[in-house]
Parts: C-alpha cells; structure tokens; sequence
C-alpha cells in the first residue's frame, strides 16, 4: 500500500495514550494583570456613539479583574457590527461565519477545558441566521459566555429589519414598519435550556460588568443580552432604560428565585424596557462534563494502555 | 468461476472441482440478514487469507425491501465483486425474478422452494436446485413456527456447497452471536448444522477452493466506513462532529463509540453546519478534527470550508458520496460529488482532494488527510462512495504499533508571529493555538474577511492578491510532493483508463480483459485529485486516447467531472469520457466495451 510519507516535524510515534490536550502551565505567578493598553488591539471600527465601545471596554476590565494571560483569551464572532469584537482585543481570537460562532466555540471550548472562551455577537447573527445554534447550544449547557449587542436592527448591512425589531420598526426592508412580532431573548434562551440567562445595558457600565463577570465564573452555558445602540440606524432605541435620558432601569428584585423558571418566564414579560438583571441561573451537567466522564469512563480500564494498542484489539476482532 | 480440477466422481455424491474463486449472490429482503451471510463468507475468506471483495444494495426504506449481498472470494487478487453470479441463493419470488439475469449460464440458482417458483424456461439455462430452507429451518431450531435464523441456515448449505472450513464458520458465529443469551448461540448453530448436514438433492457438483498463498500477515475483514473512521484514529485525530446521513453516519457512530477509550470525542450536532462549524472551532484549538457527510450535507458545509481556507485552517472532510442532487439516491454510488469537493463555495478557494480506491486504501488515505490537513494548514476531502463504504474486504493488518500518530498540540510560547507570514517557504503558515503565549504581544485572528499577515482585516486589492498566491502556492507545493501514479500495464499503447476513487479494481480488471483479448489497454489511477499529480501529460503521451471512467453525468458538454478538469489542465483532445448514472459499480465488461467503442 502506497500512501505518500508527509513529513511531520516533531511528530512523535503514539507513546502513551492521548488525552485532551492542556498546556503546561506557565510559571505566571509573577505576571502581571493585563492593561487596557495591552488588552486593545485595532481600533474599533464602530460609528462614535455606538452602544458597543462600552462592552468592548468592559471586556478589558474583566480580564484585567480576573488577571487573565493573554494566551489564554479566546474571543470568538460571528458577523455583524457587534462581530468585528475579536479584532479589538490583543489575543487568540476568530472570527467566524454568520451565525455559527456558537458552533465554532463549542468546538473550542469541548477541546480546550482550560480555555473560558467568549463569544460576541448581534441580534441577526444569534437569533436569526444563528438560531438553530443559539438553541442547541443552550440545551447542551456547553461552557462558554455568549454575550449579545442587541441593537434591534442590522447594522453592518445599513438599516434591515432585524429578529428583535419592535413592530412597526421602519426599515429598508420593512418601509412601512415592521409587522412581525420580535424575539424575546430571555425567554428564548430560557426556554433552550440556558442555565445562566442575564440581561443588562451598554450604557449601565457597573451592571453589566457584574453580570459579565458572574457569567464567567457559571459553568455552564451563560447567555447575557445587552441592549447596544446603534446610533446610526436605530437612535433612542434604549432611551426608555436610561435614566438620564429619562428613562427606568427596572432591576430584579433581590428576592427573585434565580432557579425559579416561572418566575423567571414571567419577568421576561414586563412591559418595556424590561427588566435587567439574572433572570434565571441554575446549575446543570455541562456537555464538557458529560463528555469528560464519558471518556474517564471509557478509559478507566485502559490506564497506561498505548494507543496503538487499544486500535490493535479493535483489528484483531476483525480477523 | 473457473474449474481447474475435477476429482473422479464418485457414485451418488456430486464431484469435487477446485476453484480459483467464485462470486456468489445472495437475495432477500433487507431484515432476512443476507448481509449477515455475505459477512460470515468474507470473514471467513479473510481468515482464510483468501483474497474477498463484496457488494451489496440496501433499499432506502426504512423497514425491509429487497436487498442483496454479492461475495467474491478468491485465492488470487480479487479486484472488483464480478460482473456475473456463479452462485444465486434467493428466498422470495422478487429475488428471484430480479437476479437471476446477473447469474452466468449455467451458473447454480439455490432457491427457497418454499417461495419461490421457478421460470420453467430458465430451467435449461441454469442449474436449478430448491430447498425448502423456511420449513426447514423451523425444523432445525425445534419448530417455534418463526423461520428467523434462515440466512444462518443458507449459510450452512454454502459450506456444504464449497467444502468451507467448518470449524472456522463454527467459531465464527460464536463469536457472532456469543455474548447474547446462549439460546441465541445454540439456535443459530442449529440452523448451520442442519444446513450443512441436508443432503441437497440435485447437487451434481461441490467446489473447492484452491489453497491460498500465505503472505504470513494477517488479514483483517472491513467496510470502507469502518477503514476511515479507524485511519482517523490512527492518524491521531481525536475530536469530531457530525450529523446523520446514509451512508456516512457508520463512520460517525463509530468515531462516537471509540473515541472516548483514546481521550477524544464525537460530536453529533444539531445540523450540518454545525458539525462543519464545531469541527473547525476543536482545529482551531489545536488538534486538527474531522467532520463528514454526503452530497446534501457537503453543500450546507461549504460555506464553512471556505472559512477554513481563508483562514487556513487544517480539516479533515470526509464525503461518503451518493446519488444527486439532492435527496437524489441515497443508497446508491455515484462519484457526481468531484466538482463541488474541488470547487464547492463561492470565491477562489483553493484546497485538497484525496479519493480512496479500496477499502485498505480509506485507511491509509485518512491519515494521509490529517497530515496534509496538519502541514499544509489547509481543508483536506476524502471522497469515498456508497460502494466503498460498504462493502467488506479483507487487507493485511496494518503495523497500528508504527503507524498509529500523536498530534497533540503543541503549546510553547514563541517570540512573535504572523498566521499569514507572505514571506513563508512555499505559502505554508502554521496555526499557533489559543494558549500559546507569544512573547511580542502581537496574537493572531483567525479570520474570514480577506486579512493581512496578522489576521486584521484589510480590504487592499494588492493584499487579497498576494493572500490568493499564498493560498494557491502552498498546494503547488503539496502537487510536487505526492507520488505520480504509475500505469496498470503497458505504459504505450492505444488506450489508457483513467479512473478515480472506488473504480480502480474493475478498471484494473477491464485492463486486464482487454488484454486477454489482444486489445493494447492499459488504466491509470488518480487518487490525488486536487492537486493533481505532476507529469500525468507524459503518462497520456504514450496513447491514442485516454478514456476517463467515472459514475457521473457526461454534462452539458459530454464530458464527466474528471475529465472535464484533465481536459481544462491539459488541453489534450485525446482525453474522452465514459460516464453512466445507475447507481451501481462498473462492470468490468461494461467499461472495456463502451471505451472500446469510442475508439473505433
């Protein structure tokens, strides 16, 4: 049987069995927390006054909070204005097809357990071309924090009617004004299977990074929807929630049962703007974890045993 | 068949011919386990070191239907399951109605006579026997009334056909049916026993099959879907998604079951895009992964390839391929899947294309995908088929202990670097993974929008142009790497088969009947078809035409989908088509005819 030989630099011949890899931890102790200055990469590409500088700030706050390396950021997007995320940020980083980052950072995240991977999107890309993902990826509770700039318009592509536009939103594609009935996202991801389900503000920088940082620290699938404003196309689209505009910022009362799915269904039906706050966190087996003991399972009687080996007891039952 | 020698025939009891091969089908409805049969035949001929190919057609209902399983087992080079029947074994009047035309004259129909009544003007045509293999197998389990076991029992009326290796057949089904309640094991051995012992009345003759060549390895007996996943394994792969489609989700169950017991995992995903999408999110974390599908799932995925192209990402497709478009025929072969694995997408997008010829050949050409996936940071295809995928043939047992690879990530810091260095040898970057420090600050974006050499978005029409050529120079690299593929006979003559993917062995064998029949014919195998090889215009050169074979439409201009691009990339007129869409394997005869006809 020919097949050509490729080389394969530092390819080592199966020693002992593979596991899923984790790299060496680095002796780190002594390295800093990351600046903004270290944090930001390019220079945003958003219109000035969009609602998205502000969580983009907010994510450099966080990893600086959690004295996150460099190396071990992964932020993940899909397409959209809000999408262009991962350019900003000074780290591993991809951006991905419309729709389907969840797809792509589950693959990330089931291979790498040490990584806390974060996705950044819009309304289009999360609950319309990629709404197959967003449901599927809740109900398997894999682990990584998926954090929507809900504008309530498509921006990118220059005013379209978007999956969370308000009936009668006008828009080139909606010149009369919008007639479908708009998704709630938190009944959404409530209803997928989300376990940890917040909603929050661009313009409330303290509640949201609180949220931020509690949906990192979930294990599980953690989902925020963060009302963004697009200057541009949907101006005063959030007035109504901030209060120096004259608006309310109606919070979750402090003695809302965050595993108390009705209750939680019920807050998502306040009438606009909503509340802000976690509406629903509850803990469940994550995919990583089912998977994990899948293979500890499957391993335990083959402790030591070289891979080549396992393989040749599946050959030898075919002779 | 072909009878070598007969022994003296002993008085009442049929005689003895020693046989080179013998291909024997077997027809049934789907639930009857004929495939089990077919199964036990090709293990036992593996163990026999014994040279085996198979065929067999499942019906795409999703309960029973008409199915048969053909058997070729050989003690020289078995290359394709054969054109003709020797042996028929049919259970219904369907069966036999629909497949005693594939038998030979004069071949032997072995039919159930409790439902089948036979074509009184075929009985002169072919060596009619009947035995009442429903009743009798009710006989033989202790007449429950249920003839289930009927197949076992068939099975045993071939041993005593073919003088097979009793012992082994024994051993066989227990290890078969063994581990289930013991009942199970004893009816089944009951069925074969009251098989073999049943003196058939109106067998003139046994066969014996001529001694093999022991090669001292040791065969193992596979389908082409259990070939890839375990080359997967093999190659180091440890993660991979996918959603179910005929014929690929054998694979995928496979890779779902095993992989836990080498630290990996299989994911089935909601949809075809995600599995594509999951896929590539486990290569960008550092270990290149694999998804698959057929031809419908394979367009949904195309989008997401074109990704990994742009962003140079190491994938493994594989692309069990069907009768299209669409729904088309899902339980048939066909090789129409070529054009969208070489150019499926939009934009320029260049990347690699394997097609496995044997089911050896998908073990092997797995782990050769995940290494060019790996060095050339780039989507790699392997284009198998239906036929490949399923049926069994026995190769020698790979050496897993040298062959078996670790591709591990590796994870240590680097000084500085650009995921898309246009100053690289050859165009060829590699993927540093999240988790890797790099010293510089500077980390890298994995991206889709046309990029600069750090992965920024740029939209500089000097860059998207020298992005192309880095893209495309790295798999002119890879086309001077691999081998150029050597001629199956004579290297000048009149007329060169050219073929790709599951029809080498009966293109080999057409060769190999042109021959025989004094016509100057020699075949050529492509196996890497995007790159192609260097120098194939010489191998053309030494012919007066060169006849591409391939199981797909001749298109709106007469021509395949191989042919079409050796036709592109060589400008050689001298390069013709034989095409044809009817879901089966070529026949050999079928091939030698119709390129035969377009040179005279």
């Amino acid at each position: 049987m020919s097949t050509i030989a490729i080389p394969n630099e530092n390819l080592t011949r199966t020693g002992v069995a593979a596991t899923l890899p984790v790299p060496a931890p680095l002796a780190d102790a002594d390295r800093k927390p990351l600046t903004k200055k270290e944090t930001a990469a390019d220079h945003p590409t958003w219109c000035p006054g969009c609602g998205d500088f502000s969580v983009l700030a907010l994510y450099y706050k966080l990893i600086e909070k959690r004295k996150m390396l460099h190396e071990n950021i992964c932020t993940v997007a899909g397409i959209g204005c809000s999408s262009r995320f991962p350019y900003f940020v000074q780290a591993h980083g991809a951006h991905f097809i419309h729709g389907r980052a969840l797809a792509f950072a589950s693959g990330v995240s089931l291979s790498r357990p040490d990584l806390h991977v974060f996705v950044f999107g819009g309304d289009g890309d999360a609950f319309s071309i990629g709404g197959n993902h967003f449901t599927h990826t809740a109900r398997k509770n894999i682990k990584m924090t998926y954090v929507v700039m809900d504008n309530f318009v498509y921006g990118l592509t220059k005013k379209q009617t978007s999956p969370t536009s308000p009936i009668g939103f006008k828009s080139k594609t909606d010149v009369g004004g919008s007639t479908d009935r708009p998704v709630n996202p938190m009944k959404q991801a409530i209803c997928a299977g989300a376990t940890f389900v917040g909603r929050s503000t661009a313009t409330n920088v303290n509640h949201l990074l609180g949220l931020m940082d509690a949906a990192m620290s979930h294990d599980g699938f953690s989902f925020i929807e963060v009302l963004s404003e697009c200057v541009e196309f949907f101006p005063g689209a959030f007035d109504a929630a901030i209060p120096r505009k004259g608006g309310t910022f109606p919070e979750i009362s402090a003695d809302h049962d965050v595993t108390d799915e009705y209750a939680a269904y019920k807050l998502c039906d306040e009438p606009w703007p909503g509340m802000f706050g976690t509406f629903y966190k509850v803990n469940r087996p994550t995919k990583n974890a089912n998977e994990a003991k899948l293979i500890t399972d499957a391993r335990a009687k083959l402790a030591g045993v070289p891979d080549w080996q396992i393989l040749q007891k599946n050959f030898d039952r075919m002779k | 068949m072909s009878d070598n020698t007969a022994t003296a025939n002993q008085q009442g009891s049929p005689k003895t011919s020693t046989i080179a091969e013998s291909v024997i089908r077997i027809a049934g409805n789907s639930q009857d386990g004929i495939q089990a049969i077919g199964g036990f035949l090709a293990r036992l001929a593996g163990r026999s070191e014994q040279d085996v190919m198979t065929f067999m057609t499942i019906p795409s209902t999703i309960s029973g239907g008409p199915s048969i399983f053909q058997v070729r087992i050989g003690s020289g080079e078995v290359l394709s399951a054969g054109d003709e029947a020797d042996v028929l074994l049919c259970f219904y009047d369907h069966s036999y109605a629909n497949h005693i035309s594939s038998l030979k004259r004069g071949g032997i129909v072995l039919y159930d006579s409790d439902h089948v009544k036979p074509n009184e003007e075929l009985l002169g045509t072919y060596h009619h026997i009947g035995v009442a293999i429903s009743s009798l197998t009710v006989e033989a389990i202790g007449g429950t009334g249920r003839d289930k076991g009927k197949n076992i029992y068939a099975l045993g009326l071939i041993a005593r056909m073919f003088d097979l290796n009793v012992p082994k057949l024994t051993k066989l089904i227990e290890e078969r049916f063994g581990g289930k309640d013991p009942s199970i094991v004893k009816n089944a051995l009951d069925c074969f026993n009251g098989g073999y012992g049943h003196q058939i009345q109106g067998l003139i003759e046994s066969f014996k099959f001529e001694h093999a060549v022991h090669t001292g390895a040791a065969q193992v007996v596979m389908s082409g879907n259990e070939a890839l996943a375990f080359g997967i394994i093999a190659a180091g792969v440890r993660f991979g998604a996918g959603y179910p489609i005929t014929p690929w989700s054998e694979v995928m169950e496979l890779l779902r079951r095993e992989l836990p017991k080498y630290g990996g995992t299989f994911m089935q995903t909601e949809d075809e895009i995600a599995a594509v999408s999951m896929a590539i999110g486990a290569s960008y974390g550092g270990r290149v992964a694999v998804t698959g599908s057929s031809g419908p799932g394979i367009s949904l995925k195309t989008e997401a390839i074109g990704w990994a192209v742009m962003a140079e990402m190491p994938l493994v497709i594989i692309d069990v391929q069907r009768g299209g478009p669409s729904t088309g025929m899902p339980t048939n072969q066909e090789q129409s899947d070529l054009n969208i694995a070489c150019f499926g997408g939009h934009g320029d997008s260049p990347r690699v294309v394997l097609a496995p010829s044997s089911v050896e050949d998908c073990f092997y050409t797995a782990i050769e995908a995940v290494n060019i996936a790996r060095k050339f940071s780039t989507p790699v295809f392997i284009l198998s088929d239906q036929a490949i995928a399923t049926r069994i043939e026995a190769f020698p047992c790979p050496d897993l202990q040298n062959i078996c690879q670790d591709i591990s990530p590796d994870f240590t810091p680097v000084a500085d670097h650009k995921p898309y260095d246009l100053s690289a040898p050859d165009g060829i970057t590699r993927h540093v993974a999240p988790g890797t420090r790099i010293a510089s600050g500077k980390y890298p974006v994995a991206t889709g929008l046309e990029h600069d050499e750090l992965g920024h978005p740029t939209g500089s029409g000097k860059m998207h142009s020298q992005m192309n050529a880095k893209r495309r120079t790295k798999l002119h690299k890879l086309a001077s790497e691999i081998p150029v593929p050597k001629i199956y006979g004579a290297t000048e003559g009149h007329v060169l088969l050219v073929g790709w993917g599951s029809s080498k062995g009966p293109i080999e064998e057409a060769v190999k009947l042109g021959r025989s029949q004094g016509e100057a014919v020699s075949g050529l195998h492509i196996k890497y078809i995007n790159p192609l090889p260097e120098n194939l215009e010489n191998l053309f050169s030494g012919f007066t035409h060169v006849i591409v074979c391939e199981i797909n439409d001749e298109g709106l201009y007469g021509y395949g989908q191989l042919a079409s691009i050796l036709r592109a990339r060589y400008c050689d007129p001298r390069i013709k088509s034989v095409t044809k869409t009817d879901g089966l394997p070529w026949k050999v005869k079928e091939i030698l005819t119709r390129a035969l006809s377009l040179t005279k």
